[in-house]
């Protein structure tokens, strides 16, 4: 089963931990900042290292694959007959990953992949993270009758199963790239609220909120100004995490067909061409797994490096 | 307690209503004409079409079942808050209407596909209990060594894969490259379910279906008690039973695990839930056909009642799963009180 990251028990646990610490003893030494101690943390943590790296390099390849990166689509005057000769070539040096039915470069399409996947995890996490703070923000600050129906509604969006849901989601409004976007990024937002408001609800007590109040500020500014800086680390961990979740969840849509278009190649869509060949050609299915499998742990070992990093209660250690 | 449950079952009601609404309204804007689909590429002809809209209550008939007819001469549909609210009151009775494809009762349909979920999610338990929590002890005691490593390192890439992927990798090797290596002697079946005229014995059927069901949730319930069970090790009662001269196997059997395994059970037992609304994924890399492979197929025909049922039984049977668990939790830890702290017990 995929775990969208809004239901990783551990995740969620530790976002609502780093909410919590964050009431607001945020800032300890004179010249130090959170965010300048929690760079120096990350940079001893190897993991968190190598991570970035791995998200640096997949980034810019996906970036300038236009570059360099051999004819993705197959030679257009290829007849059918040295199609058939290209075809299923097992790894060489001339096609590291060799070719697929269509006689295309394999590793040109994960390359390509590359960029649709990170474009859908970097999208749809930017969407639901936006929706989820709005109504965190709302939910938290005015709490009373927002409160019960945000956080009603956000438990009925976290009763549906998942998988199902997004698969609704893409037959109502049809598949194709943007729509990934769109639902993935929709139905992302419960988690996110639950994270922001609960983040909001232990910073909204501090005097200096009261302090701002007494002194006229609106509340748009006070939820900009004073809350959101206060609690912005968990949500920086949680959408970094969300990323990774948000490419398994595209792949498993263009594997079953409701994500990504062909010709388009998304890294689901090449295991789902690849499958066919489990038997003859398996390197078809295995090599765009594991760009998924190593993407998505980098981010996951991101996300864990920025919790501990961000982590107040962790400072002096 | 029973206030407690009565509360809880109060609150599952919007919740509900909620999830069924918006399926509801996905149907009313969903492209594509469920009825026309029916044939295919074929045409139905005009009036098979309007019996089939009458008979799944699309179009308004009167009380014996004939069309209604406007001044024009044409069908009138039903709104859409009529169908829902005759949807509701059939649900009360118990049914759950009738597929558009295939013309049979969702019931049926769900009664046929549903055991084949669970059967695969009792399976997947099991699996997901015995290694879960056997990995997840043994990293904890044996911190920091080998074992603890080898644990860390395959969660973390069992969460990070797609589980359909994993599926796939296992098909390969337990059914492609194990049956090549023994010649054909030996191998795991790679699709399709138990039966009289299955070639494998029933059981092997069950292993990588499981499996891969069980991959993702394993890899989390061995985090959990991993990190429940250093958790515990470092209060202060595990302190005063190690002083009182216990050996360590005895504190981890007599004491910690009770303690650390609370939290674990709790998290199966909603992931049991979660496994019994189907895998899509999983059914459709093993052919297995149950009713998340179903529901998916129903969603891509347009076939609504079935998607309407299935998710109606989904979301029924996850929510009690996780009462139960709830309320298993406060008998499993009597710090524990359900509710406010007037109405305990």
């Amino acid at each position: 089963m995929i775990y969208p990251v809004h239901q990783r028990p551990d995740a969620a646990a530790h976002a609502d931990a780093i909410a919590a610490e964050h009431g607001g003893a945020a800032v300890s030494g004179a010249s130090r900042t959170l965010w300048g101690d929690a760079v120096n943390r990350l940079k001893k943590n190897k993991l968190a290292i190598i991570a970035v790296i791995w998200i640096v390099f997949i980034v810019l390849v996906a970036l300038t694959a236009d570059l360099w990166v051999p004819q993705v689509l197959g030679d257009p005057n290829a007849t059918a007959a040295n199609m058939a000769a290209e075809s299923r070539l097992a790894p060489s040096l001339e096609h590291p990953f060799g070719t697929d039915s269509l006689g295309r470069d394999v590793l040109s399409r994960v390359i390509y992949g590359a960029r649709i996947s990170l474009t859908v995890g970097v999208v749809a996490t930017g969407i639901s993270t936006a929706i989820g703070l709005v109504m965190g923000a709302l939910a938290a600050y005015y709490g009373g009758i927002w409160d019960t129906i945000i956080m009603r509604l956000a438990d009925i969006f976290l009763a549906f199963p998942y998988t199902l849901f997004v698969v609704a989601m893409i037959a109502v409004i049809g598949n194709g790239i943007q729509n990934v976007f769109i639902a993935i990024g929709i139905l992302g937002w419960p988690s996110i609220a639950r994270v922001f408001r609960s983040a909001i609800l232990s910073v909204k007590e501090n005097d200096y909120v009261d302090a701002a109040r007494s002194m006229g500020a609106s509340d748009v500014r006070i939820i900009v100004r004073h809350i959101f800086p206060n609690s912005v680390a968990s949500i920086v961990v949680y959408a970094t995490m969300n990323i990774g979740g948000a490419i398994l969840t595209e792949s498993a849509l263009s594997f079953l067909g409701m994500g990504v278009v062909p010709p388009d190649p998304s890294w689901g869509t090449l295991i789902q061409d690849g499958q066919k060949y489990l038997q003859t050609e398996p390197w078809l299915m295995i090599l765009p797994g594991l760009a998924i499998l190593s993407t998505v742990l980098a981010f996951t070992l991101l996300g864990d490096g920025l919790r501990d990093a961000l982590d107040v209660k962790m400072k002096d250690a | 307690m029973f206030k407690y449950i009565a509360k809880r079952i109060l609150q599952f009601i919007p919740v509900f209503l909620g999830v069924t609404l918006i399926l509801f309204i996905m149907q009313n804007v969903v492209p594509g004409d469920p009825i026309k689909l029916i044939a295919g590429e074929r045409k139905l002809d005009e009036v098979t079409e309007r019996n089939i809209r009458a008979q799944h209550g699309l179009i308004k008939t009167d009380a014996d079942g004939n069309i209604i007819y406007d001044e024009n001469g044409d069908t009138i549909e039903t709104p859409m808050y009529e169908r829902y609210f005759t949807y509701l009151t059939d649900l009360l009775q118990g049914d759950l209407g009738t597929s558009y494809q295939r013309g049979t009762s969702v019931s049926s349909i769900i009664l046929q596909k549903y055991p084949y979920t669970v059967q695969i999610a009792i399976v997947g338990i099991i699996i997901e209990a015995i290694v879960g929590i056997g990995a997840g002890i043994i990293s904890a005691i044996k911190r920091y060594s080998f074992w603890d490593v080898l644990v860390t390192l395959v969660t973390s890439l069992l969460v990070a894969m797609p589980a359909f992927w994993l599926g796939m990798l296992l098909q390969l090797v337990f059914g492609i490259w194990l049956g090549n290596v023994t010649g054909g002697a030996f191998s795991f079946p790679i699709s399709g379910v138990a039966g009289p005229l299955a070639k494998y014995p029933d059981w092997m059927y069950y292993v990588l279906p499981a499996v891969t069901l069980a991959s993702v949730s394993t890899a989390y319930t061995a985090r959990i008690m991993r990190s429940q069970l250093l958790d515990v090790m470092n209060q202060d009662y595990i302190r005063t039973a190690r002083a009182k001269g216990l050996s360590k196997g005895a504190i981890i059997r007599k004491h910690a695990l009770k303690n650390a395994l609370i939290p674990v059970v709790t998290y199966v037992g909603m992931d049991f839930g979660a496994m019994l609304a189907g895998a899509i994924l999983t059914e459709t890399v093993f052919s297995w056909p149950g009713i998340g492979r179903e529901t998916y197929v129903a969603i891509t025909q347009r076939d609504w009642p079935i998607v309407m049922g299935s998710v109606t039984v989904i979301v029924f049977v996850v929510m009690i799963i996780n009462l139960i668990v709830d309320v298993s939790y406060a008998f499993l830890d009597p710090r524990i009180r359900l509710g406010s702290s007037k109405n305990e017990g």
